[in-house]
């Protein structure tokens, strides 16, 4: 027997458009028949577009659309789902039957027996930020820009190969819950990404901008901006061929925004996830060296430290108004004046853990339960002036740009690299250096903070290409930082 | 399954115009998954997956879109040609692609692998069991995935093989752990227990209390799952053809100087088991086996047919992102009973984590130590170690401080979930190397 879709297939616009609003997923909630102690619906449409063009010819010009609808059942204190893409009355009744048995024959192995108290009764709605919807620029507009690009990255004939992109996501989603919850979600995500390569006989250096994705519309798409950011990353590109490689020795190390980014990740964001903590996380990314009695008590870093979770801020990656168990989003210091005072933890691991958290108990997908994510966090800005911080710098490396990444599983002992430095001698930046690399252990690296940048250098930056969780998830985060200072780090170069 | 797709790649074909090509793909899988803390159950569910691609090249322009379908074949035309006429729409206002590959008439296959899987609600049930009383994380995942593809020239292939595994890490008091994945495609509850005790029972050597080595360098021998994780390093900036033509490859040394890996080392694409499917996204066949690093000197790359059409070389029909797909590292002399004898003094690595190229045009990579690592003297594991970073060069470690692999390439099954539920993996040695540089 052929199922009845409960979206609008064959509306005359768009014969795909799930229109979200007229498709009532609260009403199938209603007529579901399952013994269950509560249910959830999530329904999630997003369309994700890439236009790209490498060395002058057009690489893809490619859309994935993905939708579907995860069902969530509560029987006996213990979760289970059943993910399904067939849209209709019969399949999403048949997944919900199938999750409780699930949930059933598991709830005597249960880790937590939870209550429905850990999927909070909300109703609201979020929309992204936008002035230009995804339509306002044509195709053929969108390669024109990126070929323009590919020939401004080009500056020269040391430059072997180039690469400009245009990402565009737009994401819907409907949560509707048994005990009341409500909410609807609209984004408009948009990101660049330029890198040239270049070469002169066995030197070859690469210089990319990759992480400014934000909740943003296609105004970010400004011809202008983009050839003169193309200019200079192919400039610096082959800059660098005839760079001094980076020194090895113990020195100051200050880090711009784009590198901060990865620095917050790494050596805060996992640290500080709660379900890695309760060890959910062990047998794939990995534990966390923090306890869950250091919050309140851990000294993470310098006094200068002050990080938040924030996904209030307009046009950050993660910004959104609920998690995906329908917690409401708020900021929050997860580290305040150096002092480790809050988890990144969604309601299920609150109540597992009994630390504070936050609303980031987030999906990647339809097809995927909601897990601990990091979604927005934020080093806060301080007091000082770019110049201030490289003025008190007697020798020292300026890095930017992440390019090389790895932390142990515990994220203590890390070890990153960047594209571009420069070499900063008596509070002045001097020559330009290739293959900077610093390595060290989390939080004595946090406690050797000794400047805050102000707003003057506080950037945004994000990306989709988070991965955690078991089964895998790859999920959007935000990480805004001014630049900052850190005293006595181990900074090596290339092989 | 196969039906649906052969039908709605029919009907998908039936509406293609003159000057018009198109290629249709669909992938997916039904899988079971259950998620395990404290050998206890952290999340459960199922999740069935299944996606329609389309290729479509009028002239010399190409544009592709794909989407979720729901499995009702009426329902999932509509969306496919609504993709259609999307694509149609913007097709023309797009620049000509030089490079374009067009689809070819050949030989089409169909490879159905069944296996016995567990029941989902029967699962947790038949698991947990025989991990209590210890400490376990990890994932079971058990189903069916598919692949197929079909173009306008009427080729067609198709693939589906059941799979399950179960990867977990057994974890002591004092946060010592041993990782061990149970893959197959049989259920036997039996050897299933019987895997699960020869864990357990590894455990017990990390009961022994830690000690801490400096960093420096030290004979050092990586057990296969650690090598599998350097293999995969080789898919990312490494044979690929493409990469080495932009700059981007470990590799670029080999192609343009004399730079070699030690006589131990050769590495091959071999799809004579069967475990994946040797075709690609554009329907074309692979070699059964190819020779990509031999005895330490870069005989052949991974080369897609756009990438030959680009660079001027031969395609051997790699897939687009010219990663191995049916990696195969040849083992060596080193027989399993000799490996602590032979290694007499230095460290013993059973797994890597969190690999990356610290300095990819230098061959360099970087990572920890995970899980049961050891020191060992005399031919005699000491201690457990603890986590220590390394980062050397694959022209070090697989160069000229490579001693001997084992004597028996192990299968490392690929357990990733992103992109939908893996399939395939590694087969490699363990390897025995003179020096290794940890770092922190």
């Amino acid at each position: 027997m052929r199922h009845h879709p409960l979206i609008n297939l064959n509306s005359q616009k768009n014969k795909y458009t799930i229109n979200m609003k007229n498709f009532n997923l609260k009403s199938i909630l209603n007529k579901l028949d399952v013994k269950a102690d509560w249910v959830g619906l999530r329904l999630l449409k997003e369309s994700t577009t890439w236009r790209v063009i490498r060395d002058g010819n057009p690489q893809a010009n490619t859309r994935h659309t993905s939708c579907g609808v995860m069902v969530e059942v509560l029987c006996n204190g213990q979760f289970a789902y059943f993910a399904t893409p067939s849209i209709t009355m019969e399949s999403i009744q048949s997944a919900a039957e199938r999750a409780c048995k699930y949930a059933h024959a598991a709830s005597r192995y249960s880790v937590h027996s939870f209550t429905s108290e850990s999927r909070p009764a909300n109703s609201g709605n979020y929309s992204s930020p936008y002035k230009m919807l995804q339509n306002d620029i044509s195709p053929g507009r969108i390669n024109e820009m990126m070929l323009k690009a590919n020939d401004a990255l080009k500056v020269s004939d040391k430059i072997v190969s180039v690469h400009a992109a245009t990402g565009v996501v737009e994401s819907s989603s409907h949560f509707v819950s048994s005990n009341g919850s409500d909410i609807n979600q609209d984004f408009l995500y948009v990101g660049t990404s330029f890198s040239a390569t270049s070469q002169d006989g066995n030197v070859i250096q690469k210089r990319t901008e990759e992480d400014k994705n934000q909740q943003v519309g296609m105004e970010l798409l400004d011809e202008n901006s983009i050839i003169e950011k193309c200019n200079t990353i192919g400039s610096q590109a082959v800059e660098l061929l005839d760079a001094d490689e980076c020194p090895t020795e113990k020195m100051d190390l200050v880090l711009d925004s784009d590198q901060m980014m990865l620095q917050i990740h790494e050596s805060i964001g996992h640290a500080l996830e709660i379900d890695r903590i309760l060890g959910d996380e062990r047998n794939y990314a990995g534990w966390s060296f923090v306890n869950l009695d250091d919050f309140g008590t851990l000294q993470y870093g310098s006094n200068l430290l002050n990080v938040t979770f924030d996904p209030t801020i307009s046009n950050e990656f993660a910004s959104y108004g609920y998690d995906d168990g329908g917690m409401k989003a708020d900021k929050e210091f997860i580290i305040k004046d150096g002092l480790l005072v809050r988890g990144l933890g969604g309601k299920e691991s609150q109540i597992r853990s009994k630390v504070p958290g936050v609303a980031n108990f987030r999906s990647s997908d339809w097809n995927r339960a909601p897990i601990d994510r990091m979604a927005n966090l934020n080093v806060e800005p301080g007091s000082s002036t770019f110049d201030d911080i490289i003025s008190s710098v007697e020798r020292g490396v300026f890095m930017q740009t992440n390019r090389s990444w790895s932390i142990d599983d515990y994220r203590n002992k890390f070890q990153f690299g960047c594209e571009y430095a420069k070499l900063i001698e008596n509070g002045k930046l001097t020559k330009t250096l290739k293959n900077p690399n610093y390595r060290a252990i989390s939080t004595p690296f946090w406690n050797s903070l000794s400047m805050v940048g102000n707003n003057d250098t506080f950037d945004v930056y994000g990306t989709p290409y988070c991965g955690k969780g078991e089964p895998n998830q790859s999920i959007r985060v935000g990480h805004a930082s001014p630049v900052c200072k850190f005293n006595d780090i181990e900074i090596f170069g290339g092989a | 399954m196969k039906n649906y797709f052969e039908s709605l790649g029919s009907r998908m074909m039936n509406e293609i115009k003159a000057n018009e090509h198109l290629f249709v793909s669909v992938n997916g899988e039904k899988s079971h998954f259950v998620r395990f803390n404290n050998a206890k159950v952290r999340q459960l569910g199922t999740v069935e997956d299944l996606n329609l691609s389309i290729k479509l090249i009028s002239g010399n322009k190409v544009s592709d879109g794909s989407m979720t379908c729901s499995g009702d074949l009426e329902d999932d035309t509509i969306r496919g040609l609504d993709e259609l006429t999307r694509i149609r729409k913007e097709i023309d206002s797009l620049p000509e692609d030089p490079f374009v590959i067009f689809p070819k008439a050949g030989d089409g296959s169909s490879n159905e692998y069944s296996g016995s899987l567990l029941e989902p609600s029967e699962t947790v049930e038949a698991l947990v069991p025989a991990m209590k009383g210890n400490d376990l994380s990890g994932i079971w995942a058990s189903g069916k995935v598919f692949c197929g593809n079909l173009n306008s020239k009427g080729l067609s292939h198709w693939f589906s093989t059941d799979t399950f595994s179960l990867d977990y890490s057994l974890v002591t008091s004092a946060k010592k752990m041993v990782k061990a994945t149970f893959a197959d495609t049989t259920w036997n509850q039996e050897a299933y227990e019987k895997y699960m005790n020869g864990s357990i029972d590894k455990l017990r050597l990390m009961e022994i209390d830690s000690i801490t080595i400096d960093p420096g360098s030290y004979r050092t021998y990586i057990a296969p799952a650690g090598v599998s994780d350097i293999i995969d390093m080789f898919s990312w900036g490494g044979v690929s053809e493409a990469s080495i033509q932009q700059g981007d490859s470990a590799l670029c040394k080999m192609r343009s100087s004399s730079a070699k890996l030690s006589n131990c080392f050769s590495l091959k694409e071999d799809f004579s088991r069967g475990t994946v499917p040797q075709f690609n996204s554009d329907g074309e066949v692979a070699p059964e086996s190819l020779p990509l690093i031999s005895r330490g000197s870069l005989e052949n790359t991974l080369v897609s047919s756009r990438t030959a059409k680009e660079y001027s070389v031969k395609s051997n029909f790699a897939g687009r992102g010219e990663g191995m797909r049916a990696p195969f590292m040849d083992p060596g002399g080193l027989s399993e009973e000799d490996i602590l004898k032979r290694l007499d003094r230095g460290v013993y690595l059973s797994n890597l984590h969190y690999l990356n190229w610290s300095d990819r045009i230098g061959g360099r990579i970087t990572g920890m130590t995970r899980y049961s690592c050891f020191w060992v003297e005399n031919g005699e594991i000491v201690a457990p170690i603890n986590d220590m970073r390394f980062d050397d060069s694959i022209y070090n470690f697989f160069g000229e401080n490579m001693e001997d692999a084992t004597n028996k390439s192990q299968f490392n099954p690929d357990i990733g979930t992103y992109d939908g539920r893996g399939f395939g993996g590694t087969f490699c040695p363990g390897v025995l190397l003179r020096s290794f540089e940890l770092t922190l």
